[in-house]
Order: C-alpha cells, then sequence, then structure tokens
C-alpha cells in the first residue's frame, strides 16, 4: 500500500476508538435531554469518576479486566442515579435554568472532590495484555479492538433496550409526553433514575477504556471529554440516540484530521468552532427534528 | 413608633443629597485607606477584589437575572478585556504616561469585549434556553482556545509581570461607574423590554418592543462591564493566563448572581461581597491568622492540617455551595428585590405592589 492510504487509514482506526468512546458518553447526555430536556453538564465528570473506579478496582482490589470494568459500571452507574436522586429530582419543576446550574456545580463538586481525595494523577496499571498487529503498515492493537467492539456492542445492547424491552417503551413514552404518561401507571421517577443509571453506567465504562487507552488519570480529565461528548450530542441531535453515535463518530473524526494536519491545539478550537455554527445553523442536529414553538 | 422610624428612614433616603454624600464619602475612604494604610495591605487587596466581583455580577444579573437568558460566557469577556488592556499598558502606550492612561486601556479593554459581545447577542436572536447557554459556552472556549494559540500574547504561558495599576480609588470609581449604568439601563425604558423579554419574549415582541435592540444592548452593556473588571482584574493580579478565565471563573461569577439572587442589584452587591469575604476567609493562611488569634483554643495539629488541605477543601465547598443555594434557597438573598435607595424615585410604589404578588423566580 501507499504511504498516503497506510496513514489515512491508521488515523481512521484512531478516529474510531476515540469517537467510540465519545460515543459512550454522548449516550449518556443524549438520554438525559431526551427524556427530561436538561443538560446534565455533571455526566463528563461521571465519566472521571468511572475512570477513578477503574483505579481503585484494578489496584486495591488486583481484579482483572471483565470484573473491573463491571463493577466500574455499576459504582458509575450509582454515582449517576444519585446525582439524579438528590440533586435533579427537587428541582423538576424548578425553572429549567436552575437544574443547568446545579449541573455544573455538580461537576465541579466532583472534580474537586475528587482532587481532595487523590491531590496526584494515578497510573493505571495494564489491565490486558496489548498486542499489537501490524497489517501493512497499519498498526492495531488488541486494546484498540476490544474499545471499539465493547463500545460497539454497548451502543447495541442500549439501542435494544430503549427499542425493544418494557423500560425502554417507557423511557420513550416519558420523553413524548410527560403529563399523561403518569397516569398510565408508569413508574416516571423510577424510570427516570433508571435512565440517569443507564447513562452514568455507559460513561464509567468509557472511562475504564479511556483510562486503559490512556493510562494517567487526573480529576479534570472529565471537562474536556464530557464537552466533546456533549458536542456530539448535539452534532447528531440532542435527545436522539443513534444520533449521538453518528455525531461522535463524526467529531472524532474531525479531530483526528485537525491533529494529523494542524498543531494540536487546534483541536479545541476546531470542535468548539463546529458547535456554535452547527447550533447557530441547524440546532437541531443531523437526525434531530426541528421543535416548532408553540405561542 | 416602629411606623415612625420606618417614615423617617424612607424620609432621608428620598433625600437628593443622600447619594452624592455617600459617593464622597466613599471615595474619600477610597483614597484614604492606601494613603494612611488604614487597613491591611492584605485587607486593601480582599476589598479591590470585592469591587472587581461586585462588577462582575452585577453585570452578569443583567443578562442572567433581569433577561432571564443564561450566559456562561462570562469569563471569556473578561478574558478579551484583561489582554486588550494588559497588551496596552503593556507593549503600546508610553510607560510615563500610565497613570493617566491606564482609564483609557481600561475603558478599550470594556469596548472591546463589548463588540465580541456581539458575538453571543446575534444569535440569541433566534435561540434562547439551553441552546443559548451553549453558544455562551461555546464562546467561552474559543476564546480560550485563541488566546492559547496566539505566541505574540504568550499562549498558554500567558503574560507575566503586568504593571500593578489597579488601586482603590479606581476599583471604587469603576464599580460605582457599573452599579450607576446598570441601575439606570434597568429603570429606563429599555430595562423594561429587558424583563419583558425575561417573562415571554413572544408576547413582547407582539407587543411592539424592539427584542433584538434590548439585547444588544444588554449584551453589550454587560460584555463592556465584563470586560472592564477583567482590565482592573489583570492590573491587579499582574498575571493573566488564559487558564485564570476558564469555566471556573464563570461558576464563580453564576454562584455571586444566585446567592445574592436574580433581577437585583443590591442582591449582587451582598451577594459578590458575602462570597468574596467567605472565599478569603477559607484561605489557609487566614484560618491560621485567625486560629493563631484564639491561641487558647486550637492544637497545632490543627493548624497543620488546616494549612495542609483548606486549599483543596475551600474548592469543593464552592460548586456545593452552589448546589445548596439552588436546592434549598432559590431566591438568593434578595431575589428580586431591591434596596429603596436603588429604585428610582418614581417607580418605589410600583416596585412594591410588584413585589407583595409573591411573584414566581
Amino acid at each position: 500500500m501507499s504511504e498516503g492510504i497506510v496513514y489515512w487509514l491508521q488515523q481512521m482506526l484512531n478516529a474510531l476508538q476515540l469517537g467510540s468512546i465519545y460515543a459512550l458518553i454522548a449516550l449518556g447526555y443524549t438520554m438525559v435531554y431526551g427524556i427530561l430536556t436538561m443538560i446534565n453538564f455533571a455526566h463528563g465528570d461521571v465519566f472521571m469518576v468511572g475512570a477513578f473506579f477503574c483505579f481503585l478496582a484494578a489496584t486495591y482490589l488486583g481484579l482483572p479486566f471483565v470484573p473491573t470494568l463491571l463493577l466500574t459500571m455499576i459504582g458509575a452507574a450509582l454515582v449517576g442515579a444519585l446525582l439524579e436522586r438528590l440533586a435533579y429530582k427537587p428541582l423538576r419543576n424548578a425553572p429549567r435554568v436552575s437544574a443547568i446550574i446545579t449541573a455544573l456545580g455538580l461537576g465541579l463538586f466532583l472534580e474537586n472532590f475528587t482532587l481532595a481525595l487523590a491531590p496526584y494523577p494515578k497510573h493505571i496499571p495494564p489491565l490486558l495484555e496489548n498486542v499489537t498487529w501490524d497489517m501493512g503498515g497499519v498498526s492495531l492493537s488488541s486494546l484498540q479492538v476490544i474499545i471499539i467492539f465493547l463500545s460497539l456492542g454497548l451502543m447495541f445492547l442500549l439501542d435494544y433496550i430503549v427499542h425493544r424491552t418494557p423500560v425502554g417503551m417507557a423511557m420513550r413514552a416519558i420523553s413524548w409526553d410527560k403529563t399523561f404518561v403518569p397516569l398510565m401507571g408508569v413508574p416516571v421517577d423510577l424510570i427516570i433514575s433508571v435512565t440517569f443509571a443507564i447513562g452514568a453506567g455507559l460513561a464509567g465504562a468509557a472511562g475504564t477504556m479511556y483510562a486503559l487507552a490512556y493510562p494517567v488519570i487526573d480529576p479534570y480529565m472529565g471537562i474536556m471529554v464530557g464537552w466533546k461528548a456533549f458536542i456530539s450530542a448535539v452534532v447528531g441531535g440532542i435527545g436522539n440516540i443513534r444520533g449521538a453515535m453518528i455525531g461522535a463518530f463524526i467529531l472524532g473524526g474531525v479531530e483526528i484530521m485537525v491533529t494529523a494536519f494542524f498543531p494540536s491545539t487546534y483541536r479545541d478550537f476546531v470542535a468548539f468552532t463546529l458547535l456554535l455554527l452547527l447550533i447557530v445553523v441547524r440546532p437541531y442536529g443531523i437526525l434531530g427534528k426541528p421543535r416548532t414553538q408553540k405561542v | 413608633m416602629s411606623a415612625l422610624l420606618k417614615d423617617a428612614w424612607d424620609g432621608l433616603l428620598d433625600q437628593s443629597w443622600l447619594v452624592p454624600t455617600l459617593l464622597l464619602i466613599g471615595l474619600g475612604l477610597a483614597f484614604a485607606i492606601p494613603e494612611y494604610n488604614w487597613l491591611n495591605k492584605y485587607i486593601q487587596l480582599v476589598l479591590m477584589y470585592i469591587g472587581i466581583n461586585i462588577i462582575l455580577t452585577v453585570s452578569l444579573n443583567l443578562v442572567n437575572g433581569y433577561m432571564g437568558e443564561f450566559s456562561l460566557a462570562h469569563a471569556g469577556f473578561m478574558a478579551i478585556g484583561a489582554y486588550t488592556a494588559a497588551l496596552l499598558t503593556m507593549k503600546v502606550l508610553p510607560v510615563v504616561a500610565y497613570p493617566v492612561l491606564f482609564p483609557l486601556a481600561v475603558l478599550t479593554g470594556g469596548i472591546v469585549a463589548a463588540i465580541m459581545g456581539l458575538i453571543v447577542a446575534v444569535p440569541s436572536f433566534k435561540i434562547r434556553g439551553d441552546y443559548l447557554a451553549i453558544i455562551t459556552l461555546a464562546f467561552l472556549m474559543i476564546v480560550k482556545s485563541v488566546i492559547e494559540n496566539i505566541d505574540y500574547i504568550g499562549g498558554p504561558r500567558g503574560i507575566p509581570g503586568i504593571k500593578r495599576l489597579t488601586t482603590l480609588p479606581w476599583v471604587f470609581f469603576w464599580t460605582v461607574a457599573t452599579v450607576w449604568m446598570i441601575r439606570n439601563f434597568v429603570y429606563s425604558k429599555y430595562g423594561r423590554g429587558v424583563l419583558s423579554i425575561r417573562e415571554d419574549e413572544i408576547a413582547s415582541d407582539l407587543m411592539s418592543v424592539n427584542t433584538k435592540r434590548v439585547k444588544f444592548l444588554a449584551f453589550m452593556l454587560s460584555s463592556f462591564c465584563a470586560g472592564i473588571a477583567g482590565a482592573l482584574f489583570a492590573h491587579l493580579l499582574q498575571f493573566i493566563s488564559p487558564r485564570v478565565f476558564d469555566i471556573i471563573k464563570t461558576t464563580d461569577v453564576l454562584i455571586m448572581v444566585y446567592l445574592g439572587g436574580i433581577a437585583s442589584i443590591g442582591g449582587s452587591i451582598l451577594g459578590a461581597t458575602a462570597y468574596t469575604a467567605l472565599m478569603e476567609l477559607l484561605r489557609p493562611s487566614t484560618m491560621v491568622a485567625l486560629l493563631n488569634w484564639l491561641p487558647d483554643l486550637v492544637f497545632d495539629p490543627l493548624n497543620q492540617y488546616i494549612i495542609q488541605n483548606l486549599g483543596v477543601w475551600r474548592m469543593v465547598i464552592m460548586p456545593l455551595l452552589l448546589v445548596l443555594v439552588m436546592l434549598y434557597w432559590p431566591r438568593g438573598m434578595m431575589g428580586q428585590r431591591e434596596f429603596r435607595g436603588f429604585i428610582p424615585r418614581r417607580d418605589r410604589d410600583a416596585h412594591r405592589r410588584i413585589n407583595t404578588r409573591g411573584e414566581k423566580l
């Protein structure tokens, strides 16, 4: 293969890896927005907490990969559900701005609380034996394969849950109409908590994978990754689950291409400019539908 | 008896000499305190931070409180003002002329920030609510990212060695000027437009409020004041970098706005003062000084613990405070209420009627 094609393939592979991590986090943003029309700005920090759970499980409990992943997902899900119960639920009837501000505050709280407990960056021990294959110049590591396929698997699982199970049906019903669905006997509070827990669990999984791919973690790692995932959700059309996945892969691709051809410091600039332009031109994203405002 | 006192108090507030007298006393104090060292240097510094934070809080309250939008970009405007003024005083203006030209540099910082405010104001014509919050956030991130990528202004390393030109009289002057501008704006024709946008933008448009012009002016005034605060801040801290003006700075201002209460100038002043004082009190050095002041009560290990850890826990308390205020005290100190002294005489009775209706926030 020629040099150019190899280079492109390699970058595409990196984009796929980054995109799948973004996608897992973006799903949490989009599910919460779909069901409550609220932006959960603390979600990126749940991802960070997930990475720290992974560190705890791998270092202090010495667990192998699969139990670590499961424990991290459960831990992050609990954190997500707890945040919802303690902070967002009392504000459900308050002005929407209150919920956004609370979410911002909670995010900062999680960051600084983790910082107070763990002042120095932590190293994650390698949980998996990393094999690198060379395929005609394109190097492919087993870790990349695991990240991409595990993310895709979780996404399909989520898609199945949302579209094929009673819980998912209840979620879709609540996002459709909040007045009458409770009257039909749907336990709205429970379903909302479950939504938060599922979103947070996926973020926990993303935290584990991110920690394995980039093994130094610190309490502020969730800020940028969280915003990027949020941009992905907006690009795909916030509230739309399949849109979030598509948006994440688009953003991952754009970011990798920017770093491949420009200085890497331009990455955030391009990502946020993309967000700004998109909101002005097509605020409902790629798969979203425009909402008309009734007077 | 209390009715008599209240009448006397109201009568005092109606005197036209009251405000100029208070301002003169304040200005006199602002000159005298640094001149004769009436308060120690640290407290003077805290007073200046309080002034800057009042500017930031009052101006953000215009957009987030009175207009009911949600802007996260305040730290971005602050950064623009800070960098503009710092570059002017360091690279353009001659050293000899500093005392004279410093206000000019601050003013330029404010004007440049106001012009950049258009980037946020124009999308706000079409977009509201969550999406506007996202736009302002993107704006903040873009400002930070652009500064990081320009080597001439230090990139991510920032600008060290800015002259310390911010003095207590200047902070006092700009604080009063900001409060005066925003108070007059809020109680003007445009201010009523701002309030009507908060209540219902479409309805106020139908009632022939020129919502575009109102938003335009409100955003520009708000970012102008943020730019001024940034310029003062840069010449007080003497070092600026993109990291100083990140989302945490905006969150700081948000806490002050909501702690003081939305749509209230008096509340913003109280909120900014209380929060700044609280945060300074929680500094390890202040806490140790306080503890040493009460030597009988305290053991050395506690001092040790505070020196080592309070700096971090202070950052944990700050966001927690925001969350608790939102959950349990949504009106803040003075949400939608106002000190009588800030309300123009013609509006005082009407204002009292509005607030006894028990408005929702």
